[in-house]
């Protein structure tokens, strides 16, 4: 373990300790009739308790195991998709077109892998979150790929699908599933990008109240270029309770074909190139309030629900990429020879396939156990455990990469291989997706979990304010 | 109308590196990645395709195997095949398995299926044997037409289009009939995963070989498998005399 992954390990378990004390002390002072005071929200969360120093045993022992019949599923569906991906798919070719091929996206839409999760009623395959990240193994061997179809149904239609209401589902989902129209999530901007509660884009409320107008401009958006259909968050003006007006961010599905959408040149990337990933702008774009995904103001929460519900398949995806590597690698290793000995026979040459193999046990692990966890019944809160899954896959994936392309040497760094287009499209794991700076410099950090933790608890003491000084 | 049997074979996928048993008695199975032979593949798309353009009601596809060859029908299902059959062979039987008792059981199965059509690969990719198709023709008394390139039905009539050493030849044979399918007959569809998810749906019924009057016991024994000997370098020669005095040497000629 490197140095940096210390000192933030350390960081958090100081701040961590610091909270829970607060905590603590804080129930010390009331005197209540056995009633215990929650300092966060009852919902099944297992690492968030962990740093409340609570172990919920019940989460993860037994393991969330999925049944036989589940297994074989699964297993069913893992042979077509291989096998499409290893003779219809030319990763080279669409790296360095930077583009995917007409007929590649079509093998894609039939093969059903648009609609992944959206349920069987509305023309998806309804699988569970298991099964989604079984197949972001095999889908992650082709990096521009995988992030377009992340795009579209792991963030693009999934505001739809968790908090869409009926009429917005019937009415979306079945043209997302079958691939004829394709998704964009539209949250970041210019000005915006960790700091996503601060977006500056506007949708003004129509005299005749039927319609909302938005203007403002989005950047870095996968599928930018192409998409149909665009989940994009805007700030609205919202009354409050107290009857103060305040601006506070809708989520909205907004259709290509309501005019007022102009998407930028593909930015020419390092990575990924085959993704498209453009500037998107909307000048009086007209919206109809039925178009509103939940409540108006209540867009940020649905923001980060979506990209929390995602998230963990880049372990499994990482991980998938991770063995394909060891694979390659290790049938070099295993023939090349140098002073006489094959490369496998020397010590450091092995350090790093075990290096590769922990990594890629570890992705594994926690992939499908945060994805165990999320497929129980009831809506149990993972967003820490997705944190958690995504900065270790990120680091782990970029230094696997790195090793497996040392192996090989010179012939690694050469477009022969495909090692150096893996380098080039794992960069982006560290970067997207809520970027791994912000999401480990501390799980306290995560202003969700703050605002939760303190809400709950002070709604609660307001209660019994006569017990507690606050 | 007409119904057709299509023959699927598990074999060890193409891409596999194979490798023989320590104890040379046959090849490493266990874990290795298990596929549908190619040309079973063709077969199962050529019986589809006749389905869909409406010359057969129904595609039945069989396997015989152990437990794990159902893995290979629902393919076969996912493929377009109305039911599948699954003929449970396991053990020695398995492993003594060959074309005799394949076609044996295929025959008593068009039998009783009713088949007008029986349409099989032109061979498995792990024994070559290319033998299956022939036999169930024989046993059964039906024309064959081997190494199709192209199918055409003609009212009561195959045309065939094969593939031989020489070229093409066309034949024109009478229903019902016995099929195999060669490389160029078509390209087998990605079974697509709402179609296997519909497949789940499809029956697949179970029966042994004695079922159908079949006795299993092979007439052949297996004594050694080897694998095949290392290529050992060329030699470069300048000229033809230099070619014929080496070949000379060599005792080849």
């Amino acid at each position: 373990m490197n140095i940096n992954r210390l000192i933030a390990l350390s960081k958090s378990v100081q701040f961590g300790k610091i909270l829970t004390s607060n905590a603590r002390h804080a129930t010390k002072e009331v005197t209540l009739p056995n009633r215990t005071i929650r300092t966060h929200a009852r919902n099944l969360a297992y690492a968030k308790d962990l740093f409340l120093g609570k172990v919920n045993k019940a989460e993860c022992f037994p393991y969330p195991e999925i049944g036989n019949e589940e297994l074989e599923e699964i297993n069913s569906f893992v042979a077509p998709v291989e096998k499409f991906f290893t003779e219809e798919v030319d990763s080279k070719r669409i790296d360095h077109e930077a583009k995917i091929p007409p007929e590649t996206l079509n093998g894609l839409k039939e093969l059903g892998l648009f609609g992944i999760q959206v349920p069987e009623e509305y023309g998806g395959l309804g699988l569970s979150n298991t099964m989604y990240a079984r197949l972001g193994e095999i889908i992650s061997l082709d990096g521009s790929i995988a992030v377009t179809l992340a795009a579209h149904q792991a963030i693009g239609l999934k505001g739809i699908l968790i908090a869409g209401s009926e009429e917005q589902k019937a009415k979306y989902l079945p043209k997302l599933a079958s691939g004829e129209h394709v998704a964009a999530f539209c949250l970041t901007e210019p000005g915006s990008g960790s700091d996503a509660a601060s977006i500056q884009t506007k949708a003004t409320l129509s005299e005749d109240r039927k319609t909302y107008l938005l203007n403002g401009s989005k950047i870095w958006i996968s599928n930018g270029g192409f998409a149909d259909l665009m989940t994009v968050f805007a700030r609205t003006e919202v009354v409050g309770e107290d009857g103060v007006k305040k601006d506070k961010i809708t989520a909205f599905i907004v259709e290509r074909a309501f005019g007022g959408i102009t998407s930028g040149k593909p930015e020419d990337k390092l990575g990924i190139r085959g993704s498209n990933t453009c500037e998107v702008s909307f000048d009086n774009c007209p919206v109809p309030v039925e178009n509103v995904i939940g409540e108006v103001g209540g867009g940020f929460k649905v923001a980060m629900n979506i990209l929390n519900s995602g998230r963990f398949s880049m372990g499994s995806a990482g991980s998938g990429m991770i063995k394909k590597l060891i694979e390659m690698t290790a049938e070099y290793a295993g023939s090349r020879k140098q002073f006489g000995k094959n490369l496998s026979e020397f010590g450091m040459i092995q350090e790093k396939f075990a290096v590769m193999a922990q990594n890629a046990f570890v992705m594994e692990s926690m992939a499908y156990l945060t994805a165990g966890m999320m497929d129980r019944p009831g809506v149990p809160d993972c967003s820490l455990e997705a944190a958690m899954v995504k900065v270790f896959s990120s680091e782990g994936g970029w230094i696997c990469v790195s090793e497996a392309l040392q192996v090989l040497g010179g012939l690694g760094y050469t477009k022969n291989y495909p090692y150096e287009r893996y380098l080039r499209d794992c960069r982006i794991l560290l970067i997207f997706e809520v970027s791994r700076t912000q999401c480990s410099i501390s799980p306290f950090n995560n202003r969700e979990l703050v605002i939760q933790w303190v809400a709950s608890g002070l709604s609660k003491a307001k209660q019994y304010h006569k017990y507690i000084n606050l | 109308m007409s119904r057709v049997l299509v023959g699927v074979k598990r074999v060890i996928d193409y891409a596999v590196k194979i490798r023989v048993k320590p104890d040379q008695s046959g090849v490493v199975t266990d874990g290795v990645k298990h596929s549908m032979n190619p040309f079973c593949e063709i077969a199962v798309e050529e019986a589809v395709k006749l389905k869909e353009k409406k010359f057969i009601k129904e595609v039945v596809a069989v396997s015989c195997g152990p437990s794990q060859v159902t893995e290979t029908i629902r393919t076969a299902l996912a493929m377009g095949c109305d039911r599948g059959i699954h003929v449970e062979v396991s053990g020695k039987d398995y492993e003594a398995m060959g074309p005799l008792q394949i076609s044996k059981i295929f025959a008593a199965l068009a039998k009783k299926e009713e088949a007008s059509l029986v349409i099989l690969g032109k061979q498995a990719i792990d024994d070559d044997c290319n033998q299956t198709g022939q036999m169930t023709a024989a046993l059964l008394d039906w024309p064959q037409g081997t190494f199709a390139s192209e199918v055409t039905i003609d009212g009561e009539t195959v045309k065939v289009v094969r593939e031989i050493d020489g070229g093409l030849e066309t034949i024109k044979i009478s229903m019902p009939a016995v099929l195999t399918a060669d490389l160029r007959l078509n390209t087998p569809r990605y079974a697509t995963l709402p179609n296997i998810m519909k497949a789940k749906k499809k029956k697949i019924a179970n029966m042994k070989p004695a079922d159908l009057g079949v006795d299993m016991v092979s007439r052949v024994e297996v004594l050694r498998v080897d694998e095949p000997p290392t290529r050992l370098a060329g030699v470069k020669v300048e000229t033809v005399d230099d070619l014929v005095a080496k070949l000379k040497a060599n005792g080849t000629i």
